[in-house]
């Protein structure tokens, strides 16, 4: 049950969008897209309890590289001219992109992880915002390695409804995967008790750096994804707001739990969709008809408005289950996240 | 080292200690909150960015009429945040009160755009006080007289902050609640009370950087101190966000590093300042997790 609901609600999703409109498949697409950016996300700070603002980094690393390695080969050295002749001479296709986003990711994530995961609490927040900031910095001003603070155009659009599904489902599972293995119970044991967890012989460090390495190769993929999805994309796109609407999702679904990403993610974007829509005028029984501007605004309080009355988020945290798991309630809530 | 010291002018020295000024004033307000809340205010950067609105908006006033409502505006926003956000917030986890300040955040840049953009440009123009950014000659050095006055404004305002803390009967109080609000709390401190003082007095403190920031820069937008509240808040924790001191000096250290490293690099390579200031950051945070000026304390057990 654990996996099978997320997982059957973004084959929902994914089902649904090959039904509507042209106009209207976008909005499935970002949020199967948002899906997995949410859950790369989660399988470090769900898992880990550290909080991090740089998971952005590496899907900006993935939609850059996949992007840059797409374009194709006729138009590139004329969009392109400055970039290493590695990148500027070959291009390669859509799955193989795919496959070199996620391995960079990943390559990238550990180089990064291996310093910094001795951290935790704020200075390990604001050590990966500082990687964030870097890769942003690099990205948008070093030309040798992608478009510069130009928009990276002529990416081709391989992201349909199939892709992104099989792509939100292979992360879900690969999340579900790692959080059920022995590797993921331990980093989950220092989640709850740091102290205790080094007691009984985890080592923490090693731990986390798992985490987000395979974090950082989910998210370079949900990148390549996007990068995909979009035909287009610059360095803005994959930042601070990115940041700040990803983990947004992310704290109103449940921070702790693979369903509280997926739900999380559906929601906000199921939302934020509506008011789009909304802005432009719909339909709902009587014609709702918001101002232009307000989205943000609705959107933002909404978010705020979750947090401030179900602080664990929506899921509280938990996963998904059809019966309630056969334990006293003491233990329960002894056991369940929310407790300190 | 010397040799890269002997390469900077005194301008751009005296610029590293203004831009060091502000930010120790944000950082201040942001480690006023934290300690008796211990929550990390994002939105801090757009209660300045609120004054500095106010500011715009009424430039057509008399100069300390735009600034008294810049005052009371900024300050007003803030009672109201702490009422309706960080109360019902308060004893959560850091990332869900840090992530709904994200969202506070969020939704006051959507109502500056939104209204903003009703002449159809974004930004406007504070014009009444820009005249206090020219430069005048002090000692052969050319310096901006905002610089002088933000340097001034920036020790007048944490030698208050100082007495107030360590002279007065809320100033012990908040000292209290910062190092332990629970037993404060049982040895009779009103924490309503206590918390309130100190949103009140970071409101005061982001309306003067307001202030201060839009003589600097007249051009107000709905990203208006942005940048620099991501930098303070990147500062504040290399400091030390336990103690409002080390808080303070580490929001000055990553104003006055980033001045410093502006001026030493090549004119080229300056789009790199970004980089070369946050890998500092990363060194630093490596070598001294528990902040730069965090002495003689260390967490044997280290809690998420």
């Amino acid at each position: 049950m654990q996996v099978v609901a997320p997982a059957a609600l973004v084959v929902a999703v994914g089902i649904a969008s090959s039904f509507v409109s042209g106009a209207n498949e976008i909005y499935f697409l970002d949020a199967l897209v948002s899906v997995a950016i949410v859950v790369a996300i989660y399988v470090f700070i769900g898992n880990s309890g550290v909080l991090s603002f740089g998971q952005i980094s590496f899907v900006a690393v993935g939609a850059f590289i996949a992007g840059v390695m797409t374009v194709p080969l006729d138009s590139k050295a004329g969009v392109l001219p400055q970039l290493f002749p590695v990148l500027r001479d070959h291009t390669i296709g859509n799955v193989p992109s795919l496959l070199l986003a996620t391995a960079t990711g990943g390559v990238f994530a550990f180089l990064v992880g291996l310093p910094l995961m001795r951290l935790s609490g704020l200075a390990a927040g604001i050590a990966t915002l500082a990687v964030l900031e870097i890769t942003h910095n690099l990205l948008r001003e070093w030309t040798k390695i992608g478009p510069g603070a130009t928009t990276l155009s002529l990416v081709p659009e391989t992201t349909g409804p199939l892709q992104a599904t099989i792509g939100a489902l292979v992360v879900v599972a690969v999340a579900f995967a790692y959080q059920r293995s022995r590797l993921g119970r331990m980093l989950r044991a220092t989640r709850e008790d740091a102290a205790a967890a080094r007691g009984v012989g985890v080592n923490v460090h090693a731990q986390r750096l798992w985490a987000f390495t395979l974090s950082g190769a989910l998210a370079a993929f949900s990148g390549a994804l996007l990068v995909h999805e979009l035909g287009s994309i610059t360095t803005e796109q994959v930042y601070l707001e990115l940041t700040f609407v990803t983990l947004a999702m992310l704290v109103v679904g449940g921070v702790s739990s693979l369903w509280g990403a997926v739900l999380g993610a559906l929601v906000v974007s199921g939302v934020n969709s509506f008011l789009t829509e909304a802005e432009q005028g719909v339909d709902v029984g009587l014609t709702l008809d918001l101002p232009s501007g307000t989205r943000l605004i609705l959107l933002g309080s909404l978010m705020a408005l979750v947090l401030i009355l179900r602080p664990a988020g929506l899921t509280g945290g938990r996963e998904l289950r059809l019966s309630p798991p056969n334990i006293g309630s003491a233990t329960r809530r002894r056991l369940s996240p929310r407790g300190d | 080292m010397i040799g890269l010291l002997a390469a900077l002018d005194a301008p751009t020295v005296v610029e590293a200690f203004g831009l060091g000024a502000v930010y120790s004033l944000m950082a201040v307000g942001i480690g006023l909150v934290f300690g008796v809340l211990r929550l990390v205010n994002f939105a801090y950067g757009q209660l300045v960015m609120v004054g500095a609105y106010t500011l715009a908006f009424t430039a057509s006033w008399p100069v300390a009429a735009s600034i008294v409502a810049c005052y009371a505006v900024v300050v007003a926003l803030s009672l109201a945040m702490d009422r309706a956000v960080f109360r019902p917030l308060r004893g959560e986890s850091p990332a869900v009160m840090l992530v709904t300040t994200f969202a506070i955040a969020f939704v006051l840049q959507a109502v500056a755009l939104l209204i903003d953009i009703r002449d159809d440009t974004i930004g406007e123009i504070a014009s009444s006080i820009a005249s206090f950014n020219q430069a005048i000659t002090v000692a052969g050095v050319d310096v901006r007289k905002i610089t002088i006055a933000a340097m001034v404004i920036a020790v007048v305002v944490l030698a208050l902050l100082a007495v107030l803390l360590t002279r007065t009967t809320i100033g012990l109080h908040m000292r209290a609640a910062a190092s332990d609000i629970g037993t404060a709390r049982l040895l009779g401190v009103q924490a309503d009370r206590v918390i309130g003082f100190a949103v009140l007095l970071s409101g005061l403190v982001a309306a003067t950087v307001a202030v201060i920031l839009t003589v600097q820069n007249p051009f107000v937008g709905p990203e208006f101190a942005l940048r620099e509240t991501i930098v303070v808040l990147v500062g504040v924790v290399v400091g030390g966000i336990d103690r409002l001191w080390t808080a303070t000096l580490g929001g000055f250290a990553i104003g006055f590093a980033t001045g410093l490293i502006n001026g030493l690099l090549p004119t080229d390579k300056t789009v790199y300042l970004p980089s070369a200031v946050f890998a500092l950051v990363i060194l630093v945070l490596l070598l001294r997790p528990s902040g730069l000026f965090a002495w003689g304390r260390s967490t044997t057990v280290e809690r998420v």
